[in-house]
């Protein structure tokens, strides 16, 4: 096979398998617009993440690439199909899940050092050793000095040094981020795609990363998905093999890299242009 | 390629211009500054001054519409011999009394309707068609029924109070519980919060700046409501001391009264403000009008 000399591997998804961290079997999401219609999110949905394994899905907008992550939260529920997050049904949000989101979900009423003690302490942590994890955190991040600031006083890349802290504190077995940098100038985006690179390898999540951009997932990514045009489903599935350790600010002038992406670019512009030519027909 | 990089004199010339630039904008900061505080000044003491000239030729009946000097005399005599209905100081410490219970029992069943109803889709969709429609009753009427009710003691004028108070509190806080950040939720309850905790910890002080701006505005209302409940009818306090001056055709005694009431509002406004920067002092720091 050509593809997979050029380390981007298209993969058939043919059988679950039974140890995945996270296995979405042939979903299909309906829900009821409150004007009364019904929308189709996604359908015929199959994605699974092995433990440890970092997942990129990328698609053009408002392809339902969020309500994926949703599904395995528990946030919303499958009209047909089945979820299951660590070999069990996703019946509630389950204790192993961390989520960093795109808009600023900080707590601007606590400085740094409590929004990031926040989830051991809903947890029940006592308090003493609440803080002295989110101190710990605080420092990882390399935001030492920042504990007692709040977060209107830090800057974009600064804040979501904090989100991630917040989210790693709790230790997540899945890892799901939505656009998590996408608000971020390109420098601190880098910088912060190598901190993330660094905590994933230390804590052995498996992530569900979910970008519009596809250079950020083939970057990040072991695995890729590529979804078509809402109502969203997979289109296809792509193994990118470059070595690990990855470097950032300097893989994206890696030929292998760039061979990658176009490939798997190729797939996803057409339907990157169907979904733009809907938009401009209906509206919205 | 090269680099292009300043010299050392170079920077040492900008360094000095820079410092220079400081000074002078300092300067100029200052001198506005006075600026608007003395146009300040001179707008208040020009039109006192106006209706003292006035009052004093005749063009403005001091009669009818009183003048300075007059309500200051008003003001030094209840000051100093008290006034038909007693001391100034129990005047003023009746109808702040009212106000205040009025004020903090409005407030908090305004806070704790709005939590409720803001966190339950059921009973908001329910009560609120009942909440809008006695929000649109004029309240001031109700003092009546309140007197009538009551009677003419502290009870009625406090009634009155909550009333005016509570649907502005209600409102504030209903909004910014439906304002709070969806995003900011679901991080919470992601991160292992219970819905009572989300409450407590997102909620509630996402709320909070909404909580205040109607804080504000109601102290006032809590006022208005005590005093036109003295006015309606009461023993004792500024709204009976305004209505007796309007009995008397004692122009000077209303406007003292007026005066003396505004005083109590800015005062009460001015701990509030205090009140509101302890509990927010995560927000950023607003855009201060007055430059001080």
């Amino acid at each position: 096979m050509q593809l997979q000399s050029m380390a981007a591997e298209k993969l058939s998804q043919a059988a679950l398998p039974a140890d995945a961290a996270i296995a979405i079997d042939d979903v299909t999401l309906r829900f009821v617009t409150p004007d009364g219609h019904m929308m189709t999110a996604i359908r015929d949905f199959t994605m699974t993440v092995a433990r440890g394994e970092f997942a990129c899905v990328v698609g053009p907008t408002g392809c339902g690439k969020s309500t994926t992550l949703n599904l395995v939260t528990g946030l919303l529920r499958p009209t047909t199909g089945d979820v299951r997050v660590m070999g069990n049904p996703v019946t509630d949000i389950s204790r192993d899940i961390g989520f960093v989101f795109q808009a600023d979900a900080l707590f601007p009423w606590r400085s740094v050092i409590d929004n990031v003690a926040a989830g051991p302490l809903y947890r029940g942590t006592p308090k003493a050793q609440a803080y002295e994890r989110a101190r710990d955190w605080i420092a990882r991040v390399g935001l030492g000095r920042f504990e007692k600031h709040y977060p209107h006083q830090l800057s974009g890349g600064m804040r979501k040094r904090v989100a991630l802290a917040q989210t790693f504190i709790n230790q997540p077995k899945i890892l799901l981020m939505d656009e998590p940098f996408s608000a971020l100038d390109m420098q601190t985006r880098t910088a912060m795609q190598d901190e993330l690179l660094g905590l994933w390898s230390e804590q052995k999540s498996s992530v569900v990363f979910v970008t519009h951009d596809l250079e950020e997932a083939v970057a990040l990514a072991d695995k890729v998905y590529v979804l078509t045009a809402g109502p969203g489903t997979v289109k296809s599935v792509y193994r990118i093999d470059l070595p690990r350790p990855r470097v950032m600010a300097d893989i994206r002038y890696d030929p292998k890299f760039v061979e990658i992406a176009k490939v798997i670019w190729n797939d996803l512009r057409e339907e990157v242009q169907l979904g733009q030519s809907r938009t401009l027909q209906t509206g919205h | 390629m090269t680099a292009i990089s300043p010299t050392t004199s170079q920077a040492a010339v900008r360094d000095a211009s820079i410092a220079v630039a400081e000074g002078r904008a300092r300067a100029r900061l200052r001198r506005r500054h006075a600026l608007v505080i003395g146009l300040r000044l001179l707008i208040l003491v020009v039109s006192l001054g106006l209706w003292e000239l006035g009052a004093d030729y005749n063009i403005i009946d001091p009669f009818f519409f009183a003048s300075p000097s007059g309500i200051w005399q008003q003001i030094w005599v209840w000051i100093t011999e008290g006034t038909s209905q007693g001391p100034l100081w129990v005047q003023i410490y009746v109808t702040l009394e009212e106000t205040f219970l009025g004020f903090v029992i409005g407030a908090v069943g305004g806070i704790a309707a709005g939590i409720i109803l803001g966190r339950n889709r059921l009973l908001a969709d329910v009560f609120s068609i009942y909440i809008k429609i006695a929000n649109s009753v004029p309240r001031v009427v109700l003092g009546s029924v309140f007197i009538i009710a009551l009677g003419l003691g502290m009870a009625s004028k406090v009634a009155l109070a909550v009333v005016m108070v509570f649907f502005v509190v209600f409102a504030n806080a209903f909004q910014g519980v439906r304002e709070a950040d969806r995003a900011m939720i679901a991080n919470a309850q992601i991160l292992g919060a219970s819905p009572f905790q989300i409450t407590r910890t997102v909620i509630i002080p996402s709320a909070m700046s909404w909580i205040l701006a109607s804080l504000h505005v109601s102290f006032g209302f809590a006022l208005v409501g005590a005093v036109v409940g003295e006015f309606l009818g009461a023993k004792q306090g500024m709204g009976l001391l305004i209505s007796t001056a309007q009995g008397a055709f004692n122009a000077n005694g209303v406007f003292a009264a007026m005066i003396i009431l505004a005083v109590m509002a800015l005062v009460v406004e001015f701990i509030i403000t205090r009140f509101e920067n302890y509990v927010v002092k995560w927000r950023p720091a607003p855009f201060n009008e007055q430059g001080t």
